[in-house]
């Protein structure tokens, strides 16, 4: 399923502290100094992080590279006026700022950094620039000048001579010394098995998402209860400052009063002392505190996550809360009593708040790269709906998406507002993951506040989803709660009207009806039940199990199937894991280009960022560097030539 | 939506719009369920904003085509509730007979829609999860729906001290106060689907013909274009007061 974030950035969210009780990851540091040590995690791997190794290339360039456009980002994040230092004035409201590109607002952010630094760059990158330029003020069809597009036809050079020259005997001797720990293996052929066993791991995962049973009445439970409470990987709490519990993940109040209390004395100890606690570890769990304004969260986990990751998971869920109340009645909440229960208004929003939260815990490319996916069409396809939208637009639309299987298939907005990944996250989350509204059945007219776009009001999202095999029948019933049912069509009507139902309602109708006119339900029907291709559909022979690529500029991202290496659950988190690791290093890294390698004892994987993409891949540790390097590529060559396919470019803009 | 039984001879036919309303976790999104999808679902997460479903009701003469707002009931949502109720031709306030409370916010509800919504709407009052009150019999749950002037039947059995069971608003004190408002009252269970269909049956019933101008119905949203049911009104003896007949669900 789609989760997002907003933008992440982890470097400047980490400074922004006043005190941070944990060192500042460093750049090019490899992942088994971290102090929030895998090593004693039991979300490690394999133990062999250790053996993390990192090239770097100068740039080729010759000039200074660009930095990478991480501040601006920050804007984005929003409504966040109590955020300290390094940010743009927060303001009180977030309001969508005019976008041009395909439809985020960092993209905006992204392209003018560009324009300004990258056009200095000689040749190569021109032609980005030149994009840049190209998409201000182009309506819907971006995607000529796209096509232009040149980083990616560059990357192949690019890629050789980043990674090509890079390996060497070094990396040889590397395999050498893992390949010894492998003969220790029976049984399995090397290349079958990615990450090593973790027992632990695999136990506390199984039992992650279990109700914690009730406290019996004379509390004769208690002990397993704790227990219990205690082995979860995971924890989310949110305090209002006043020390008043809000959310927990895991056990009901009675259960978490000791523990919200010691977080809370350590909150007020810090700000007694005008100082600001932004984490710390005890033993093997990792502790997080944002504060927001009259709100603390707190992440606290087990499992292989950086500081940045979780505070961008602290700060979905902040969304979450603003989405339901808006900042402004939120805060009037409470400055008329500052012990005011936050619990009553956020009555009903339980189930989002865990869809979030466990979707953090299962681990998600999409929260992780804040990036969404968007169903695979061909370009001419996805055209014709964009076009269908565009024609059935009814006066009071603002945004129109339609969704199927948590991937987004088309969008259409005004020129002037771009949508934000956060915002988009939060919808997804609530009808693909939380039950509330799948389970229903009908239409759906729901009260929203979208926080990326404007913090401080409600807008109103018409929901159906579509029976694929007859489209203009709504759903009668849904499955409840089945978490990623795979080929659900939504179609979502945003408008600022909230008598805007019936108008929305018929623009439905018409969508629908056109779409099936013209063929388009049965191209999504069919792309819906194709799923995604596997690494070797898309590169025959390709050594890689797994890859993730974020098209920054689009802040897309696609990725094969997870089929047939990663089936369960856990070897999913394993992956996530794995990726959380590598994007953490490589966002930490602050030169030009970055590249970033990780060896294991079970596998080999790579990381690398340039202003257009972010590519993670991982291989079977019988991979040499080489071919890893080459398999990375190929991913590229892939991507570019399927670029307006598996990416969304410039959407139906009105 | 289910067109159940529709299929023969064609009959007049004409839209009502019904609201539910009531404290939250009472069971309205369950009752419609049951109504609509004739199924139950344990622990349903609470709904989010509102929810328009449509049930056609097949009563002797005519359909009904139920236009059905679900509510969320949460506080936050109050203000938004004029806008489902303005139009409405009936109301569901339903509370929760194992929660004192939920009456007591259903009470408010039916004030409100005696000051603020359309004057002949018909509001039933609905006392939910019959099926925890153990020890009350299920035959004896209000037998309502049997006449078309706003005052339902029930003549059940009173409980007013029910032993052990979960009950905490007697049927009693909910009748007396329907009586007194002339509301249409019933007692159901969304669980074992005790007298959901009759609720809906006595609504259909009990909307004044006047009222039911078309597909539409009154004051309708005009902007809705196609509707497939075209049978333009016409009140043939659209005499409400036929055998009582179970809704087509
Ligand atoms: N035992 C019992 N539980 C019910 C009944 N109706 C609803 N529930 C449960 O009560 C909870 C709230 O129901 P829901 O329909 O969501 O209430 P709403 O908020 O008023 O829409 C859910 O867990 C339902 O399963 C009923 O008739 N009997
Ligand atoms: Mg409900």
């Amino acid at each position: 399923m789609n989760r997002l974030s907003k933008p992440e950035d982890l470097a400047s969210l980490g400074s922004a502290s006043t005190l941070q009780t944990e060192a500042t990851p460093q750049s090019g540091d490899s992942i088994g100094k971290k102090d929030f040590a895998t090593e004693n995690s039991i979300g490690n791997e394999n133990g062999a992080s250790t053996a993390t190794s990192v090239e770097e290339q100068p740039s080729r360039e010759g000039t200074p590279p660009p930095l990478p456009p991480r501040p601006k980002n920050l804007q984005l994040l929003d409504g966040r006026p109590q955020t300290s230092g390094s940010l743009k004035v927060s303001r009180p409201s977030l309001q969508s700022k005019a976008t041009t590109q395909l439809s985020f607002a960092d993209t905006q952010s992204y392209s003018d950094e560009s324009r300004d630094t990258i056009s200095t760059d000689a040749g190569k990158l021109k032609s980005f620039t030149h994009l840049g330029k190209d998409r201000i003020g182009s309506d819907a069809d971006d995607s000529i000048s796209i096509k232009s597009f040149a980083p990616t036809i560059d990357i192949g050079g690019d890629a050789e001579s980043l990674l090509g020259e890079v390996l060497g005997d070094q990396e040889k001797d590397v395999i050498k010394v893992l390949g010894k720990q492998f003969d220790g293996m029976s049984g399995l052929s090397i290349s079958d098995v990615l990450f090593s066993e973790d027992a632990q791991f695999s136990q506390a995962f199984e039992h992650e998402f279990d109700e914690i049973e009730d406290m019996a009445a004379d509390g004769s439970n208690e002990e397993a209860i704790v227990t219990q409470w205690r082995s979860k990987l995971k924890h989310f709490l949110i305090l209002s400052s006043a020390g008043k519990p809000i959310y927990s993940r895991h056990g009901d109040d009675q259960l978490i009063t000791n523990y919200t209390g010691v977080v809370q004395t350590l909150i007020s100890f810090y700000q007694g002392m005008s100082d600001v606690l932004k984490s710390f570890t005890a033993g093997d769990v990792r502790f997080v505190v944002m504060s927001k304004g009259p709100l603390n969260l707190v992440a606290i986990t087990k499992l292989v996550e950086s500081d940045a990751q979780l505070r961008s998971q602290l700060d979905a869920l902040y969304m979450q809360i603003l989405s339901t109340l808006t900042l402004p009645s939120m805060e009037r909440m409470f400055a008329n009593r500052a012990n005011y229960d936050l619990r009553r208004p956020l009555q009903g929003t339980k189930t989002l708040l865990s869809a979030l939260a466990d979707g953090f815990t299962r681990g998600s490319p999409s929260t992780l790269l804040t990036a969404l996916e968007c169903l695979k069409l061909r370009k001419s396809h996805r055209q014709v709906v964009n076009n269908t939208l565009l024609k059935t637009r009814s006066e009071n639309l603002l945004y129109g998406l339609i969704v199927a299987g948590g991937k987004l298939v088309s969008v259409v907005r005004p020129k002037k507002h771009s949508l934000h990944p956060g915002d988009l996250h939060l919808i997804f989350n609530m009808l693909f993951e939380a039950g509330s509204v799948k389970a229903g059945g009908g239409e759906n007219w729901i009260p929203l506040c979208l926080p990326g776009f404007n913090n401080t009001g409600f807008l109103y999202m018409y929901v159906s989803f579509l029976n694929l095999d007859s489209p203009t029948e709504q759903v009668e019933e849904r499955p409840a709660s089945s978490h990623g049912a795979k080929d659900e069509v939504a179609i979502l009507l945003i408008s600022a009207n909230k008598e805007g139902f019936f108008e929305l309602r018929e623009m439905r109708d018409d969508l629908v009806e056109q779409l099936q006119k013209n063929g388009s339900i049965e191209l999504i029907r069919t792309a819906v039940k194709k799923g995604r291709m596997s690494c070797t559909d898309i590169v025959p022979g390709s050594p890689l199990r797994h890859f993730l690529y974020k098209s920054r500029g689009n802040v897309q991202f696609t990725m094969p199937s997870f089929e047939p290496h990663f089936t369960s659950d856990l070897d999913r988190r394993r992956l996530l894991n794995l990726y959380h690791n590598l994007h953490s290093n490589i966002h930490t890294r602050p030169t030009h280009p970055k590249v970033h390698h990780a060896t294991s004892t079970t596998n080999i994987s790579l990381a690398w960022m340039t202003p257009l993409f972010e590519l993670y891949c991982v291989a079977p540790i019988t991979t040499s560097r080489t071919a890893l390097a080459q398999a990375a590529n190929k991913i590229i060559q892939w991507v570019r030539r399927e670029e307006e396919r598996v990416f969304i470019i410039g959407g139906a803009v009105f | 939506m289910a067109d159940s039984g529709a299929a023969s001879a064609p009959k007049p036919s004409s839209s009502v719009k019904l609201v539910l309303l009531g404290e939250a976790a009472v069971g309205k999104s369950s009752l419609v369920m049951r109504f609509v999808n004739n199924d139950f679902q344990e622990n349903k997460e609470p709904t989010i904003g509102a929810a328009f479903l449509t049930q056609k009701c097949n009563l002797p003469t005519r359909t009904i085509k139920f236009e059905i707002w679900d509510t969320a009931g949460q506080e936050r949502f109050a203000s938004l509730a004029p806008m489902y109720y303005r139009n409405a031709q009936a109301a569901l306030v339903v509370y929760d007979i194992t929660k004192a409370s939920s009456l007591q916010k259903a009470q408010h509800w039916v004030a409100e829609l005696q000051r603020q919504a359309s004057p002949g709407i018909v509001i039933a009052l609905v006392g939910n999860k019959f099926d925890l009150a153990s020890a009350n019999p299920a035959s004896d749950a209000s037998t309502g729906g049997d006449d078309a002037d706003g005052t339902a039947t029930a003549e059940e059995e009173e409980d007013v001290d029910g032993e052990s069971d979960a009950r905490k608003v007697p049927t009693k004190t909910a009748k007396a106060y329907a009586d007194e408002e002339a509301l249409l009252f019933f007692e159901t269970s969304a669980k074992t689907g005790l007298n959901v269909a009759e609720v809906f049956t006595a609504i259909a019933n009990a909307i004044p013909e006047t009222s039911l101008k078309g597909p539409r119905g009154v004051g309708g949203q005009t902007n809705l274009g196609r509707q497939e049911d075209s049978a333009r009104v016409n009140l043939t003896g659209a005499n409400a007061q036929g055998p009582k007949e179970g809704c087509a669900c």
